[in-house]
């Protein structure tokens, strides 16, 4: 194994031209785990914990967006501004692990090792967030919606890297709910992020671990923007947690069963809808 | 940097070399075993149980989640550089004053973690405390007296204030 700590991004995209198969290290929060159980032994390793324009975030009031780099932690999402320009993010970034487990992780890890179960990639795709990755050969952004192609799996092609994500400052109420075994240091067997638009008066829900991707709940989405104000009763809150539920495709595995992950979907977006209506 | 490749970690405000390592090991790894500080513990080495957490960078971190060779440039703090050789914090002074270690495989990551929590937050609630050690396991105490030492570490330093 051979670690590259190279300090600028011109630096990692040259490096990873060269050595188009390396694994690309953050906050070193999923990566280490499988180091230290011998089931994976890259043989380089690109470290951008010493590239500090990765840690940059940016909120941009005129353009109404916010670009956070992929080296920013879970726990600068928690205590910086972006809190209050992207709660939902926050409020993901929050069920992260533990305090050590969030000073540590990034968004660009998140990304990169896209699990269904990755907690921000929910509110990502919710606010159809743009993903900006760079090779050697330049930069291009792509739709969270194209980034994500399978569990664990990316369009990132070889030599490229994440450098960071675009969201847009919607106005209206967004949060993000899942459950899991416990409260601190788990992994959600069943996830929903949920953001109105005050603008257009649209919803937007997106689940994560119920699907080989994050799933947007696009038929749900569109009976609620049918159902018109105030959508304040439980009963439609309820109907909407079954539509979202209805789109999930959950399977069972070792945390939990696609039944149950199925139901808990239903329970979430009930919760979110009845939530977002509450004030 | 390669294999076996020799590299400087800072420490407890000395410059450590690391010499005879595999590229791949973890901080933890490194401490323990390479630099002779056992104070972190190794226990699951996967994040889940914190008896391994150290200050990287003013945070406080899961050592055995850190690369070491991928951590040369960061200021790194274990339990035994809290206070000069030999002698306590008042963190664990408090520790033992209460009775909080029984088995005290998780106390090191405890102490470190408490020390983050106070260092920026003097007078944290309970709901903060208990937020500032989910990270951290403890099979033995059931937390009641851990809790208790660092009540006692705020009401200690808010008299001294």
């Amino acid at each position: 194994m051979t670690v590259h700590s190279p300090r600028t991004i011109d630096q990692a995209v040259t490096l990873l031209e060269k050595y188009p198969s390396a694994m690309i290290l953050s906050g070193g929060t999923d990566f280490m785990v499988e180091v230290n159980f011998n089931h994976r032994k890259p043989s380089q390793v690109v470290s951008t914990r010493a590239i500090e324009e990765l840690r940059q975030w940016n909120i941009d009031h005129d353009t109404n967006s916010i670009f956070i780099g992929a080296g920013v932690t879970y726990s600068t999402i928690e205590s910086s501004d972006i809190a209050q320009a992207a709660p939902a993010l926050a409020e993901a970034s929050r069920t992260v692990g533990s305090p050590q487990i969030r000073a540590a992780g990034t968004m660009g890890g998140n990304l990169g090792t896209c699990s269904p179960a990755g907690d921000t990639l929910p509110v990502f795709a919710a606010l159809d967030a743009k993903i900006l990755l760079a090779s050697n050969a330049g930069r291009r952004e792509v739709s969270f919606a194209d980034f994500m192609v399978g569990p664990k799996k990316n369009s990132l092609l070889a030599g490229e890297m994440v450098l960071g994500v675009s969201l847009p400052i919607i106005e209206g109420w967004q949060g993000y709910a899942k459950v899991g075994v416990r409260n601190a240091m788990v992994i959600s067997i069943a996830s929903a992020c949920l953001v109105r638009n005050a603008s257009d008066d649209s919803v937007r829900v997106a689940l994560g671990s119920v699907g080989p991707t994050i799933i947007r709940a696009r038929a749900a989405e569109s009976w609620w923007l049918d159902q018109g104000a105030p959508r304040s009763s439980s009963e439609m809150h309820t109907e909407f947690g079954a539509r979202c539920a209805a789109e999930a495709s959950p399977i069972t595995d070792h945390r939990s069963t696609a039944e149950y992950r199925r139901h808990a979907i239903k329970v979430l977006c009930t919760r979110l809808a009845a939530r977002s209506t509450s004030r | 940097m390669s294999e076996n490749q020799i590299y400087t970690l800072t420490v407890n405000g000395s410059q450590r070399e690391v010499k005879d390592s595999w590229i791949g090991e973890s901080l933890l790894y490194v401490l323990r075993e390479r630099l002779g500080l056992p104070g972190a513990k190794g226990a699951c080495e996967q994040g889940e149980c914190g008896s391994c957490t150290v200050m990287m960078d003013g945070a406080a971190v899961c050592s055995c989640l850190v690369l070491a060779a991928s951590a040369v440039d960061a200021d790194i703090k274990t339990v035994e550089g809290l206070a000069p050789d030999g002698s306590l914090t008042d963190v664990q002074q408090s520790f033992i004053n209460n009775g909080a270690v029984q088995c005290g495989f998780c106390t090191p990551g405890l102490i470190v973690a408490i020390h983050n929590l106070l260092d920026s937050q003097p007078n944290p609630s309970e709901l903060e405390v208990r937020e500032a050690i989910s990270g951290n396991i403890c099979r033995c105490t059931g937390y009641g007296r851990i809790f208790a030492a660092v009540q006692d570490v705020i009401e200690q330093r808010g008299a001294t204030r």
